[in-house]
């Protein structure tokens, strides 16, 4: 696969029809993959890597590279194209001037899940069949595949490309998830024992604004977070308050607009599961609202820029289920 | 206006009351001469869209135990269909508080129009009785701005 897209980015750069490619490359270990711009064949073969690590989504560099000079060219997942249509709707990129080569999606590997079961001094890992073949500065380990995979891939709910140019690979289907089940049982527990879990969860958060900076959703050039005025400073929370704000307002923001691609969990420094927060927000959208997802389209409009006269009223909230 | 005199809890309400109707429904309930508790504090905006999430929240920080917003009836905004997002958003983010554990009863949105000052008054009756209630709000405040 990595072969593949590098002579097929390498064509269209050498025939000019690209002046850039978006990928990832290796860091300083070989789990350790960030997204990067590519301009010349030379450092697509030193740099380029695809393989179990590639989970960033590359779709908001989008933002600032399609506004250049030339066209770029991005290889997108299939969660990732979500992300674009996204931004395309609302007009944060230039369409026109990117070309999509759609790739297979994950699952992708969690480093984290590998080094929890104890393994440290990683060098490599490699899937050999369904099973991680580990190699650490201390032997080799093993590890089933299955017990590795990442969060947000573990629940995927879309392996259909929605928009391309071209594939590499097939394109998949939309598929039945779980993703709403953690939501779920959170609701069926009572307001207590839901206190209690995100007091737990958030308090952890250490206000690095990871999971703002990563979120394609989140775009805007003035933050609100930024503003010295909002009563929500960039430093750790010295009060519960500010931790519920930062996290309420945040996954507001992207509400009706979120395509949960589940970057904000992935980078939690902490391992806050932030994205259930926007799949409250989806799930009550989808219920109360009609079944929406943000990307899926670039021209139905998102449910918080639209109303219907009869839409219930917010004493729907008051009135349902256990307390 | 009755004066409290027994040393029970009196909660804060905060009520965002849009300046088309439910400020209007607050001055005739006042001139119809109509008791509502003092307890509520009220804020003019002037629609009920105007406020963002980040106001409720604001109300709860600085000691608010209660935040009623209010607005013009459903097809009756002055602005033609601000009151219609007000109510997707508020029932979005009233599910959110739900979802974090903050007792949801502390938040209400009603619609009262400039005729209903009986219906102010009855609504701030209702609603500040059912925060008294729930108590003094502790799971959204900020202990930095209670006052000693």
């Amino acid at each position: 696969m990595q072969e593949a897209m590098i002579k097929r980015a390498k064509e269209l750069l050498t025939d000019g029809s690209v002046k850039r490619v978006i990928g990832w490359k290796r860091g300083e270990f070989a789990y350790d993959i960030t997204p990067a711009v590519f301009e010349s064949a030379e450092e697509l073969d030193k740099d380029f890597v695809f393989d179990d690590f590639t989970s960033a989504n590359v779709s908001k560099y989008l933002v600032k590279e399609s506004k250049k000079e030339g066209k770029v060219l991005v290889f997108l997942k299939p969660c990732d194209t979500y992300s674009l249509n996204q931004l395309t709707k609302e007009h944060r990129v230039d369409r026109d001037n990117i070309y999509v080569i759609g790739i297979p999606g994950g699952p992708k590997l969690d480093i984290e899940k590998i080094k929890a079961k104890g393994i440290t001094g990683i060098l490599s890992v490699k899937n050999d069949n369904y099973t991680l073949k580990i190699e650490t500065l201390y032997g080799e380990e093993t590890m089933p595949f299955s017990e590795a995979i990442l969060d947000k891939c573990a629940s995927c709910k879309s392996k259909k490309h929605v928009t391309y140019d071209e594939l590499i690979g097939e394109d998949g289907d939309v598929l039945d998830s779980d993703r709403f089940d953690m939501v779920e049982k959170l609701e069926n527990m009572t307001a207590q024992e839901r206190y209690d879990f995100w007091r737990e969860q958030l308090s952890k958060c250490i206000r690095c604004n990871a999971c703002r900076n990563v979120c394609p959703a989140c775009t805007c050039e003035k933050c609100v977070f930024d503003n010295p005025n909002s009563g929500v400073e960039n430093k750790a929370a010295s009060d519960s308050f500010e931790e519920n704000m930062f996290h309420i307002i945040r996954a507001f923001h992207v509400a009706g607009r979120c395509t949960d691609c589940g970057e904000c969990s992935r980078v939690c420094p902490q391992n806050i599961p932030l994205h259930l927060l926007n799949r409250k927000f989806i799930k009550d959208i989808n219920s109360l609202y009609g079944e929406y997802q943000a990307g899926a389209d670039t021209t139905s409009r998102a449910p918080l820029t639209d109303y219907t006269a009869d839409d219930c009223e917010a004493s729907i909230v008051h009135e349902r289920g256990a307390e | 206006m009755q004066v409290n005199e027994n040393k029970e809890f009196q909660p804060l309400i905060v009520a965002f009351c849009c300046n088309w109707c439910s400020y209007a429904g607050a001055d005739l309930s006042g001139t119809n001469r109509l008791n509502y508790p003092t307890n509520v504090k009220i804020i003019r905006v002037p629609c009920s869209c105007r406020v963002n999430p980040m106001f409720i929240l604001r109300a709860f920080q600085r000691g608010a135990d209660g935040v009623i917003l209010c607005g013009c009836h459903p097809g009756d905004c002055h602005y033609t269909s601000g009151n219609y997002f007000t109510r997707r958003r508020m029932t979005l983010l009233f599910s959110m508080l739900d979802f974090l554990g903050i007792e949801r009863d502390r938040t209400r949105v009603e619609w009262v129009s400039a005729a209903e000052g009986a219906k102010f008054a009855a609504t701030m009756n209702e609603f500040t009785e059912a925060v008294r209630k729930l108590g003094p709000n502790r799971r959204l405040e900020d202990l930095r701005c209670r006052k000693q």
